[in-house]
This record gives structure tokens, C-alpha cells and sequence, in this order.
């Protein structure tokens, strides 16, 4: 039973830490891109959307060079004393970081864009410096897109398979999600173990979606109580 | 020139669009910018708020907000901005709106009393309610008294009306009145509206083209026929006066003014005593060198013919007289003026033929 459940905790901790990880870091920079002018606006937007693209497996193989004992991000973890992050449960953070961060980045900018400037100004000359604002009229103003985000994160990080497998193989306990479980349950022909965590993920997604759908539906609704 | 509490000067350049004023402006009443849409007005309003940067200097009693080496971010300036669109955060309700400056501002320089703007501005039955379901006019009141609570040093306002059907515009018209009579604070006012202008300013910034054309008190500014800036159909003067009597039979009320007084269609909000402002168009002004009685118009002057100069459109000539200390214009077809052989100092007859009560 404890190994049962064991891909289950593991994706739901791996698929949290990414969502709190990325709402941290993807907020900054989907700020940025819905208010800066500058000309690497674009190209970084690009290179923010390119894990939507990419197989992956392609991701994940350039992650396992870059983070491992020859690439530089491996080398710099070394030197640090933190070892290597390939086949790590922290590595699978970072790889879901990298390949999540669209989902999170992308609501978070439509949300940021559909602002408007006018409600900053008006802050502003309501003597709102720039961090007030961005807490007491930007957040509860992208609302919206923050719930989009995180859940869109949460549930995409959950699905997660090849990139996992690349860079984390398949060590119960500490990186074997419930994914590649189901890979590994299917190879070994036990079909009812992958049934169960099959449609539990099925299950999983709808209620996930439905959730989201009824809360971005409230909110909507809310603007106009 | 009125004692200047505000000294802005403003250099700010776009594709095609060049700014650049030198204002001395009142610290006191309500000082309209004027011009037509494009002249620069509204870029002037941000330059001053500090929404739009540009090179220049700006001093509101004695506090500097720009120099050439400084910049105090909007934030840090003790004003309030009144956009044509309002901007009520859509996630706070009305009275949450009403203080989202009044409580960012030290409690000791709040001047401004909750209550006294909510009643100001008719809101009492608004407070609960969120910004979606508000009128246009409603909204427009709104954003007017959660300015006015940061208790500002200076008001900016840009086109508050214009946004709004001529019915809410006249609604909200007696509140603005009501804070440029009530509060001490200058207000700067963003119009391209005569009737607006005649009715709230005391003061007048005309600007075409990014330039200052003409500036100063607003009926000594409207009478001047000398600066390039033209009103072309809405040229006219304004007239401050006094209500004496009425003339119930002919429903008519004579309006003393300095020089002598005219007769207007009573208005049951005015009585006998009361200070008014009257529009007088040029366009509704004729000349005649002797007293004729024997025509329909009955508001006849004695005025002494002061400035002639040609109008903006062809044929046209504009006349500045002089009734008494009272300016007036009349605007005539260049051949009636060369058949009447007009020419400074000579006295006339002015017949008026409609006249517009303002306030």
C-alpha cells in the first residue's frame, strides 16, 4: 500500500513546490513582458513560450546536459557542494519549473495586459507608490489570472512524463511520479494498478477544470454584484 | 495678473507634436485650459500631474515638483487628477474607492472631511455600491470627491464631462460650482467646451498647437481680439452681474452690470438680488450709429468702438467695444464695417440680440 501511494505524494508535492516556485518566479517576468517596451520584449516572450513547442524530450535532454557533471549548471551545483540535480526529486523541480513556466507566465500576462494603464495612473495620483499598487489594485485586479495560472501550472506539472523521464528516470521514492508509474504498470501488463491511477487522473483533470471554470465564471460575475 | 501660487514650464516633444509653455497660474478658483482637440492641453494636465515626463520646471506654492535636476514621482505629489474616464477600481466599492487615497495620505494633512465630500458630491446612497452599477454622472461624482478626499494642493481635471449625455452634464455642473466656491485648492480644468469654460473658470489658459496663445482672468481674456487664437462662432464675452428687477408681465428680469444692464428671460432659479453670469456671442452683437427703436430688438447699449480687427474666416471683422468697463464683441461682415466707416474711439449702438444666462 505504501508503495501504492507513494507516486501519488510524490507528484502532488513535486506538481505544488513547481506551482509555488513558478507564481514567484513567472510573476516578475510576466509583468515585465506586459509593461516593458523594450526590444527583447519579444524574443523573451519566445523563449518563455518554447516549452509549449518543444517535444519533451528535446527539453529534457538539453536540461540533463546543462545540469549535469559538464554542463555549467552541474558544475555550479558541485562547486556549491549540492552535488548534481539529475535523478534528484529537486532536479525534477527545476526541469518542471522550466517546462511549466508558459502555463503560468502566459495567464498572468494576459491578465497583466488587460489592466490598463489607467488604473495605475489613478493609483498613482491617489498617492499609491509603485509596490502598493502592484498589491492593492494589480493583484485583485489579475485575480483571475493568477487562479488561471496556478491551476493551469498545478494540473500541467502533474502531467508531466517525458521530461521527468529524462532527467529523473524512474527512482521510487524520489522521482518516480505518478506518470511514469503508470508507464511502468502498463510495461509490467499489471493493467488494474494502471486503471486505477489512470482514472484517478482522469478524474483528477475534469474536477480540476470544472473548478476552474466555475471560479473564473464566479469572478466574472463578481465585478458586477 | 493675479498673484502666481504655480509656475510650470514645460518643453515635451512627439512626432509631429511639440509642447512648450511658460504658465503662471492663480492659486485659487478654477483656471480653465482651452483649445481645441490636439492643442496640447491634456499634455499639459500629465505633464504637470508628472504622468508624462518632459523637460521643464514645475513650483506649486513655493514646493518644487520638477526642476531641471528633480523629479518627484506622481505619488509623492500632494495633487489629484480627475480623468475623463474616471477609473474606479471596478474591485472596490464606492466608499472603498473614496478612501483608497484619503487613507494613503497622513492623517494630520487630511483636510477633507469624509462626510463633507460624500454630501458634497450627493453620494449618501452610494456608498455600498460597486462602480459596474453606477451612471455615467454617478461615476463621474465618484471619481471627483476620492480626488478632493487626498486633500490635494492642486486639482487637476481632464474633460470631466465630456463623456457624459448633456443631462448628467448639467447635473454635475452646480457640484463642480459648489467645490470651486467651497474649497480653497486651485483647480486646473481640461476643456474644449466654451459653455463649460463660461460657466466654472475664473481664469483662462488658451493653447493651439503645444503654444500658450493667450492667458489670464476670463473676462478680460475672452474680449481680447488681438492674440491669433480665434473661437470663430463661439467668440464672445461674459459679463458678471447683479439681477434687479423682474418684469412679470413680460417675463423678463433686467441684469445691471458695470456700464449699464440688459433684459433677459427670467429664470425661476434666479431672483432679484442674485449675482449672475450672462454670454453675450459676438455673433449676436450688431452695430448702429444711431439709436434705433423702431425694431424687434429691445437690449440696445451706448458703447464706444475700441479695437477693430479682421476675423479668422474671410469677410468677417471683429469690433471690441466698450459699454462703460464692460467689454463687448461684435463680429460683422468687413463690408458693413467699411459702410459704417467705423474707427476707434467713436461712439455707437450696440443691439444685443439674444443673451444667455450661464449660472
Amino acid at each position: 500500500m505504501e508503495t501504492y501511494w507513494e507516486p501519488v505524494w510524490l507528484t502532488l508535492k513535486l506538481a505544488l513546490l513547481t506551482t509555488s516556485v513558478l507564481l514567484v518566479v513567472g510573476t516578475p517576468v510576466a509583468w515585465w513582458l506586459a509593461r516593458s517596451r523594450h526590444w527583447a520584449r519579444q524574443p523573451i516572450a519566445a523563449i518563455v513560450a518554447l516549452p509549449l513547442v518543444l517535444p519533451p524530450t528535446v527539453l529534457g535532454f538539453y536540461l540533463l546536459l546543462l545540469l549535469g557533471p559538464n554542463g555549467w549548471v552541474g558544475q555550479f551545483t558541485q562547486s556549491l557542494g549540492l552535488g548534481l540535480l539529475p535523478f534528484t526529486f529537486e532536479g525534477l523541480v527545476v526541469a518542471s519549473v522550466i517546462y511549466s513556466l508558459p502555463f503560468t507566465v502566459q495567464p498572468l500576462h494576459n491578465a497583466f495586459d488587460a489592466i490598463g494603464e489607467g488604473f495605475l495612473e489613478t493609483a498613482a495620483t491617489l498617492r499609491a507608490g509603485p509596490w502598493d499598487r502592484f498589491f492593492f489594485v494589480v493583484l485583485p485586479l489579475a485575480r483571475n489570472g493568477f487562479i488561471t495560472a496556478s491551476v493551469l501550472t498545478f494540473a500541467h506539472t502533474i502531467g508531466e512524463f517525458g521530461v521527468i523521464l529524462m532527467i529523473g528516470g524512474n527512482i521510487p521514492g524520489e522521482t518516480k511520479v505518478l506518470s511514469v508509474a503508470i508507464y511502468d504498470h502498463v510495461e509490467s501488463l499489471e493493467y488494474t494498478q494502471a486503471h486505477w491511477l489512470s482514472a484517478g487522473m482522469v478524474a483528477f483533470s475534469f474536477v480540476v477544470l470544472v473548478t476552474l471554470y466555475t471560479l473564473n465564471g464566479r469572478a466574472r460575475a463578481g465585478a458586477f454584484r | 495678473m493675479t498673484s502666481a501660487n504655480i509656475r510650470a514650464r514645460f518643453d515635451c516633444r512627439f512626432p509631429g507634436f511639440h509642447l512648450n509653455v511658460d504658465l503662471a497660474l492663480p492659486g485659487t478658483g478654477i483656471t480653465a485650459l482651452f483649445g481645441h482637440s490636439g492643442c496640447g492641453k491634456t499634455t499639459l494636465l500629465r505633464c504637470m500631474a508628472g504622468l508624462q515626463q518632459a523637460t521643464g520646471e514645475l513650483t506649486v506654492f513655493g514646493d518644487a515638483w520638477q526642476t531641471a535636476h528633480t523629479f518627484k514621482p506622481v505619488h509623492r505629489r500632494p495633487l489629484a487628477y480627475v480623468f475623463q474616464e474616471t477609473h474606479l477600481f471596478p474591485h472596490l466599492s464606492v466608499s472603498k474607492n473614496l478612501t483608497f487615497g484619503q487613507r494613503r495620505v497622513p492623517a494630520n494633512q487630511r483636510k477633507i472631511d469624509f462626510d463633507d465630500a460624500v454630501a458634497w458630491l450627493g453620494l449618501a446612497h452610494l456608498l455600498d455600491r460597486m462602480p459596474a452599477r453606477l451612471s455615467g454622472g454617478e461615476r463621474q461624482r465618484v471619481a471627483i470627491a476620492r480626488a478632493i478626499l487626498t486633500s490635494p494642493n492642486l486639482l487637476l481635471m481632464d474633460e470631466p464631462l465630456s463623456a457624459l449625455d448633456q443631462g448628467s452634464k448639467q447635473d454635475i455642473l452646480p457640484y463642480l460650482e459648489r467645490l470651486r466656491d467651497h474649497l480653497a485648492m486651485p483647480i486646473v480644468y481640461v476643456s474644449h467646451s466654451t459653455s463649460e469654460v463660461a460657466r466654472l473658470a475664473n481664469h483662462i489658459v488658451m493653447m493651439d498647437q503645444g503654444k500658450v496663445v493667450a492667458q489670464g482672468p476670463l473676462q478680460e481674456t475672452l474680449a481680447r481680439i488681438d492674440h491669433p487664437f480665434r473661437l470663430e462662432e463661439d467668440a464672445g464675452i461674459i459679463v458678471e452681474g447683479r439681477l434687479e428687477e423682474l418684469d412679470e408681465h413680460w417675463h423678463l428680469a433686467r441684469f445691471r452690470f458695470d456700464g449699464g444692464s440688459l433684459w433677459l428671460r427670467q429664470d425661476e432659479k434666479l431672483q432679484p438680488g442674485d449675482t449672475a453670469r450672462i454670454q453675450v456671442l459676438a455673433k449676436d452683437v450688431s452695430i448702429a450709429l444711431s439709436e434705433h427703436r423702431d425694431q424687434s430688438i429691445q437690449n440696445l447699449l451706448e458703447a464706444r468702438v475700441d479695437q477693430i480687427e479682421t476675423d479668422i474666416s474671410p469677410g468677417t471683422t471683429l469690433v471690441r467695444l466698450m459699454s462703460g468697463e464692460t467689454p463687448f464683441l461684435s463680429r460683422l461682415t468687413s463690408r458693413s464695417a467699411a459702410q459704417l466707416a467705423l474707427e476707434p474711439g467713436q461712439q455707437v449702438w450696440i443691439q444685443i440680440k439674444s443673451v444667455a444666462l450661464v449660472e
